[in-house]
């Protein structure tokens, strides 16, 4: 065993309410500069929808990932010998287009005018060139048009659906949508990592963050392609490439991370998982069906006496360890068999990992009445208005148990809750739901308490840092404190 | 005339290679040194996707192997005279050496045409960026002029450019063998020096740091601030970048 801890998150999707807060928030502290103005290291997406890039699930075209070729495991877009035929010009690269061209307007222009019979305007103009533009398209430009031609049908989770499925996901008075915010993965084996040639990217021992090196890049942008979630950004001014750093500075002196913080659905959890570095490979080597239980396989009880001591061996701090125990990601990811991750199929084994959601309104118009049509506290899911089959290629590595599994305990809590608060439901009833559905009663009082009345504490739990523990190895850590904060730093100034 | 054409003579041959060498030595490590940041190639990829496979392309592929070329030269040249002893062998060398200059001139024009019509493109073109594209441009021109009306390079590459280079290399500079070099092969010769010239105030010190680690190291890197199972031996010494 080789026990690592990796800073993880889960994103419960039923409460997501689509605001951009976390976009927002993390735009405001790291991609306000010049060449990172169309970069959303948070974005929120509607599903159905192509998301941002468009399509960026399409891996025919950008060939993110890892595939399986005669069992070893391969990156998809590139690999050594590719590297120095495709240095030049990377045939998989995305383009400014397939993201948006960010602009703002000539706001100048409505105070300095001049008089005339009509109001002045203030047109868009382009942050890349300067020149006015046409604005096509925006990061959210398919914000809540899940019934649409263009953006939902688009889709390519919905293939392999049948015509019956997909039109009943299309029919306008089933149309369903939820929203999809994404960030980094600061996955357990990283396509960006593997791909590039000047190792600028990496990942961090001690929390597991995958950061990219400004001093290391070169610009042989193999990275974005690689990265199947398309989570590496080209910061086309400093001729960079630029990521998600999960708000390090922040996660190390105990705060969250903006958009975890800024958060207004509190749909964010963040915690240790402890996890054996020695199964990466041969985990990420699973088929697509099995690929959920094999990672989670991979993440070790922080409890089990065994683990403990072997984590001890290994370095991690008792603090941490602690921590891994108190983890909101553990009991979502592990314990409760809630939390999945997000196309685990492209086998870079992310570190974020969903509550599906259960979009459970099964109700159906007839006449001027709309009415329940779902009597039992097991709605069919089969009818249910997103396909199984649609969440499982999201969520499952298109293994649909996963699923059924998720949405049955959380349908059961529901029903427990109902008969606790509202007792239209008979407690025995209640029960029963509970008991087909895998879980006791404790466990859903848990999980109630985690998704309901979470408080900041429980819903972040940040081990300390302990860079004096580094610090100590150089030099008088008091010495050390009392030189902080002076210095100089290169600008990140643009090459010649 | 002849005067001034010695006084022309040392300064390109006998002074220039030497203000070059130092500049591109000094000024190279001083940079890498102290601004490692601003060490890219640079990509314009991202903002321009279709004429730049046109441009970037061809042009790299007829540099490398024209320079490489040029460096097998320089480096053995008698082993380039022994090669070139059986016309056949020259014939290919020669003919395959142009066309890699061709290739290297087609992707100059697309790269340079790019650059002023598109305007992403442009918007990322520093002054830096014209002074590279101007002297290379420059530089194959002269070349193919020199392949075409000079014939066969190679042997008289290695029987009298060589031993000048290495003379200039022994700090002896010896003009005997440049002289009475035509114009455009003179021309050649200083566009070289100048390259070498701007070579670390500009964009082409990408060349230097071509990721070859790649090649043979394992594919995932993890970075460790500190590693605490150092630390919880006394006697290691502190690694602050520790690739495993
Ligand atoms: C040794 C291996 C080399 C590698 C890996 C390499 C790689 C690159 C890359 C990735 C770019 C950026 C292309 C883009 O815009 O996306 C570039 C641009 C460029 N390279 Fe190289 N290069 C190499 C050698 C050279 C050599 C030998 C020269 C010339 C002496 C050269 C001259 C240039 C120039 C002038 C550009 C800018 C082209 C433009 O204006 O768009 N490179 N190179
Ligand atoms: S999501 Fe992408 S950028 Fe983030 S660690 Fe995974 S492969 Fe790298
Ligand atoms: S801030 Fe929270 S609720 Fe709002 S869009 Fe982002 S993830 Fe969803």
């Amino acid at each position: 065993m080789d026990i690592r801890s990796q800073i993880s998150m889960v994103f419960h999707l039923d409460k997501c309410i689509g605001c951009h807060t976390c976009s927002i928030a993390c735009k405001n502290i790291w991609t306000d500069r010049k060449g990172t103005e169309y970069m959303w290291w948070n974005n929120v997406e509607t599903k159905p929808g192509t998301g941002f890039p468009t399509r960026w699930e399409d891996q025919d075209k950008y060939k993110g990932g890892w595939e399986v070729v005669k069992g070893e495991l391969e990156l998809r877009s590139t690999n050594k010998t590719k590297t120095i035929t495709n240095i030049f010009h990377n045939p998989n690269m995305p383009t400014l287009d397939d993201y948006y061209e960010p602009w703002t307007y000539k706001y100048k222009d409505l105070f300095d005018s001049p008089e005339g019979d009509d109001q002045p305007t203030a047109r868009p103009i382009s942050m890349v060139t300067g020149e006015e533009m046409d604005i096509e398209a925006g990061p959210n430009w398919d914000d809540d048009l899940a019934g649409s031609p263009i953006y939902a049908e688009n889709d390519i989770n919905l293939d392999g659906l049948s015509e019956e499925q997909r039109e009943q996901m299309f029919a306008i008075e089933r149309l369903m949508m939820f929203y999809f915010p994404r960030i980094c993965n600061h996955c357990l084996n990283p396509s960006c990592v593997a791909s590039c040639p000047s190792g600028a990217l990496y990942k961090r021992g001690e929390d597991g963050i995958v950061l990219l090196d400004q001093e290391e890049c070169r610009a042989w942008r193999s990275c974005i392609p690689a990265c199947p979630y398309k989570k590496t950004y080209f910061n086309w001014n400093t001729g960079k490439s630029e990521k998600c750093i999960l708000c390090f500075p922040r996660v190390e002196t105990g705060q969250a991370p903006a958009c975890f913080h800024s958060c207004v659905g509190r749909i964010r959890y963040l915690g240790v998982l402890l996890y054996d570095a020695k199964k990466i490979e041969e985990t990420a080597k699973f088929p697509d069906e099995e690929l959920v239980d094999a990672q989670r396989e991979m993440i070790l009880d922080p409890f089990d006496e065994n683990v403990i001591r072997e984590a001890k061996k290994n370095g991690i701090a008792d603090s941490t360890i602690e921590a891994a125990q108190k983890s909101p990601v553990y009991k979502f990811v592990k314990e409760w068999g809630l939390a999945l991750p997000p196309h685990i199929e492209y086998r870079t084994l992310p570190m974020l990992f969903y509550v599906p959601p259960m979009l459970p309104v099964m109700s159906a118009q007839e006449g001027d009445s709309v009415r329940n049509v779902n009597e039992e506290f097991f709605p069919d899911f089969d009818k249910a208005r997103a396909p199984i089959k649609y969440l499982a290629k999201m969520f499952g590595g298109g293994n649909e148990s996963h699923l059924r599994y998720v949405l049955k305990k959380q349908s059961a809590i529901r029903a427990y809750r109902r008969a606790e608060t509202v007792g239209d439901i008979e407690k025995i009833d209640a029960d029963k739901a509970l008991l087909e559905a895998d879980c006791t009663a404790a466990e859903a009082e848990g999980i109630y308490q985690l998704t309901s009345l979470c408080t900041f504490e429980d819903r972040f739990v940040i081990p300390a840092a302990h860079r004096e523990e580094a610090i100590e190895m150089m030099k008088d850590p008091l010495e050390h404190k009392q030189e902080t904060g002076f210095g100089f730093r290169d600008e990140p100034e643009r090459g010649w | 005339m002849n005067m001034l054409q010695n006084y022309l003579d040392t300064f390109f041959f006998a002074l220039f290679p030497y203000v070059t060498l130092f500049a591109f030595f000094v000024i190279t490590i001083q940079r890498y040194r102290s601004k490692s940041f601003t060490y890219s190639s640079l990509s314009s990829q991202f903002l321009e996707n279709r004429q730049h496979f046109w441009g970037l392309v061809p042009f790299h592929y007829g540099i490398i192997a024209v320079l490489t070329a040029h460096f097998v030269w320089f480096l053995v040249p008698g082993t380039v005279l022994w090669w070139n002893s059986i016309p056949a062998r020259l014939y290919v060398m020669e003919i395959a050496m142009f066309i890699f200059g061709l290739m290297t001139l087609v992707g100059l024009i697309n790269i340079v045409s790019r650059r002023k019509t598109n305007v992403r493109a442009r918007i990322v073109t520093s002054p830096a960026d014209w002074w590279v594209l101007g002297i290379l441009t420059f530089q194959v021109i002269t070349g193919i002029l020199t392949a075409y009306f000079h014939r066969w390079g190679s042997s008289w590459f290695a029987a009298s450019l060589a031993p000048y280079l290495w003379s200039v290399f022994k700090l002896s500079p010896d003009l005997s063998y440049v002289s009475a070099m035509p114009i455009t092969i003179k021309l050649h010769v200083v566009g070289a020096f100048s390259i070498i010239l701007l070579f670390p105030y500009t964009r082409l010190v990408h060349i230097l740091v071509l990721p070859n680690p790649y090649l043979w190291r394992k594919p995932q890197l993890v970075r460790w601030n500190w590693n605490r199972r150092k630390i919880r031996t006394p006697n290691a010494s502190f690694k602050a970048k520790n690739n495993n």
